[in-house]
C-alpha cells in the first residue's frame, strides 16, 4: 500500500490522486454483478461453511434451552436423540468434537474462498493494468477487492446463518416436536445468528487479503499483455 | 526552438531470464519535440516494446536516463509515477482495454475521478470528449455492446480525459480492420494537430507511415535509423510504385 504522499513541488496541491468511497463501492458492485456467477460460487462455499455453523450453534441453543425447563420429557428426548447427559448435567455446551468440525469446516470453506479470489484476480489481470495506467494507486484496487469481498462476505454469510437457522430450527421441531422450541429464546437465535455472520465476514475478508495485496502489486504494463 | 517533451539518454536495458541476461536495448539515444506524432517501427523482439514501455513510465532503465516533460523518472516514487500516468500521459492498448464492467461514460470520466474532478465536471467533459470521437449517443453503452472501432474511439476519448502531454498508443489498429484502422489513425492524427498532444505509436502498421511526422526504427535493441516526414514520403511512394508496377 502506497501511504506517503508526494514530494513538496510548485504544484503540489495539484498532485492529487483520490477514488472516492461512494465511486470505489459503485465498481466493487458493478464488478459482482457482470461476473454474478463467479461470485455465486465464491459465495456458495461461504453459504454453506456458515449454513453449518450457524445450524450447530442453534442446535446447541435449541437443546440447551429444552435442557434448562428441567422438563424430565425433554432431557430424555435429548438423552435419546444421542446427546451425552450425566444426571447433573445443566447446560450444553457444543463438543471439542463439534467445535473440531465447524474449525475444519471453516477453514476448508478459508481456502476455497483464496482459491476463487486468486482466480478472479488473474482472470482481472489487464483491468487492473489498465486502471493502473489510468492512475490508480495499490490502495484503490485493494480498496475495490476489499469491498467486493465485504458484500461478499454480508449476502453469502447472512444467506448461509439464515439457512443454518432454519434448518436447525426445522430439524428440532421434527426430532422433539413443535413444543420444544417454546424455551429457546429469540435473543440467543438472534446472537447465534449475529456470531454466524460476523464469523463469515471476517472469513471472507480474511480469506481476500494475499489475493487482494497480490492484485494491488500488479504492474501497469501487465495491461499490455496480448494473451488473455 | 521547439519543446523537447521526451529525452531517452544511452539507455540500457535488460532482462534476466534465469541466470542469463537478455539486453532488450543497448544505449538508445532519442528527442521527442512536443507536439509530433512519432511511430515506433520495429519487428517483434527488436525492443520496441521496452522503449515504448520507458517512455510510457510504465518500466524503469537499467542504465542511462529517461526524461518526461523534463523529469527523470528513475526518480519517482510509486505515487508520483501514477500521477504522472494519470495526468501526463494517456494510454491506448490494441486490445481497447476499455473496463468491462463499465458504461462508455464511466471509462471516459474515471481517470478524470482519480485526477480529483468533481463528478458533475468529469460527466460534463466525458460526454464532449465522446461527442467528439464522434461517440455522443453511445455513452451508455458497455464495451461488449460497441464495436472494435468504437471501442477503441472510447479509448481515445478516456486516453484524452485528463488533458495529457503525451498520448501512447500501442499498436492502436492491430485489432481493427483496415478502414476502422484508417479511422482510428485519422483521429489521432487530427488531435495531435489539434490540440497540440505527441503521440507515441509502437506499430507494424504501414498506414501510420504516412501521417507521421517521424518514424523510428528499431532492430536489436538500438536506433536503426529516423526518418522524418519528408524523407519518408519518398519512400512510401516508391513501395507504392512498386506496388503498382506488379
Amino acid at each position: 500500500m502506497q501511504t506517503h504522499e508526494p514530494h513538496q513541488t510548485s504544484d503540489s496541491a495539484q498532485r492529487l490522486l483520490v477514488l472516492p468511497l461512494g465511486k470505489s463501492i459503485q465498481i466493487a458492485f458493478q464488478s459482482l454483478r457482470v461476473r454474478f456467477l463467479r461470485s455465486l460460487i465464491t459465495v456458495a462455499s461461504l453459504v454453506l461453511a456458515i449454513a453449518f455453523f450457524c445450524f450447530t450453534q442453534v442446535g446447541t441453543d435449541l437443546a440447551d434451552s429444552m435442557l434448562q425447563t428441567g422438563n424430565d420429557g425433554f432431557r430424555q428426548a435429548l438423552v435419546r436423540a444421542g446427546y451425552d447427559l450425566s444426571p447433573v448435567t445443566t447446560s450444553i455446551g457444543s463438543t471439542p468434537k463439534q467445535k473440531w468440525l465447524m474449525f475444519l469446516s471453516l477453514l476448508v470453506c478459508l481456502v476455497g474462498i483464496v482459491n476463487a479470489q486468486l482466480m478472479s484476480v488473474s482472470e482481472r489481470v489487464r483491468e487492473i493494468g489498465t486502471m493502473k495506467c489510468l492512475g490508480a494507486l495499490d490502495r484503490f484496487i485493494l480498496r475495490i477487492f476489499l469491498l467486493e469481498a465485504g458484500m461478499q462476505g454480508l449476502v453469502g454469510s447472512a444467506a448461509g446463518a439464515l439457512v443454518g437457522t432454519a434448518a436447525a430450527l426445522i430439524i428440532g421441531m421434527v426430532r422433539f416436536g413443535p413444543q420444544a422450541l417454546k424455551p429457546l429464546a429469540f435473543s440467543q437465535v438472534a446472537f447465534s445468528l449475529l456470531l454466524s455472520m460476523a464469523v463469515g465476514l471476517g472469513l471472507s475478508l480474511t480469506a481476500v487479503i494475499y489475493p487482494a495485496a497480490k492484485a494491488a502489486r500488479m504492474q501497469p504494463v501487465e495491461a499490455m499483455r496480448r494473451e488473455f | 526552438m521547439s519543446h523537447i517533451i521526451i529525452r531517452v539518454t544511452n539507455v540500457h536495458k535488460s532482462f534476466k531470464l534465469g541466470r542469463i541476461e537478455l539486453p532488450a536495448l543497448r544505449g538508445v539515444n532519442l528527442e521527442i519535440e512536443k507536439g509530433r506524432y512519432i511511430s515506433i517501427m520495429g519487428p517483434s523482439g527488436s525492443g520496441k516494446s521496452t522503449l515504448f514501455n520507458m517512455i510510457g513510465g510504465l518500466d524503469k532503465p537499467t542504465s542511462g536516463k529517461v526524461f518526461i516533460d523534463e523529469v527523470d523518472i528513475a526518480q519517482l516514487d510509486a505515487y508520483e509515477l501514477a500521477w504522472l500516468r494519470c495526468r501526463k500521459i494517456g494510454y491506448i492498448f490494441q486490445t481497447f482495454n476499455l473496463i468491462q464492467v463499465m458504461t462508455a461514460l464511466e471509462n471516459v470520466t474515471l481517470p478524470m475521478i482519480f485526477a480529483g474532478m468533481d463528478q458533475e465536471r468529469a460527466v460534463e467533459k466525458g460526454l464532449e470528449l465522446l461527442k467528439m470521437v464522434g461517440l455522443a449517443d453511445r455513452f451508455r453503452h458497455k464495451p461488449f455492446e460497441l464495436s472494435g472501432g468504437q471501442q477503441q474511439r472510447v479509448a481515445v476519448a478516456r486516453a484524452l480525459a485528463n488533458d495529457p502531454a503525451i498520448i501512447l498508443a500501442d499498436e492502436p489498429t492491430g485489432n481493427l480492420d483496415l478502414t476502422t484502422g484508417a479511422e482510428i489513425i485519422d483521429l489521432l492524427k487530427h488531435l495531435s494537430a489539434e490540440r497540440k498532444v505527441t503521440v507515441i505509436s509502437a506499430t507494424h502498421d504501414f498506414k501510420m507511415l504516412n501521417v507521421s511526422d517521424q518514424v523510428v526504427w528499431i532492430r536489436d535493441g538500438r536506433i536503426e535509423k529516423i526518418e522524418n516526414r519528408d524523407e519518408l514520403s519518398i519512400s512510401v511512394g516508391q513501395i507504392d510504385s512498386r506496388a503498382l508496377q506488379d
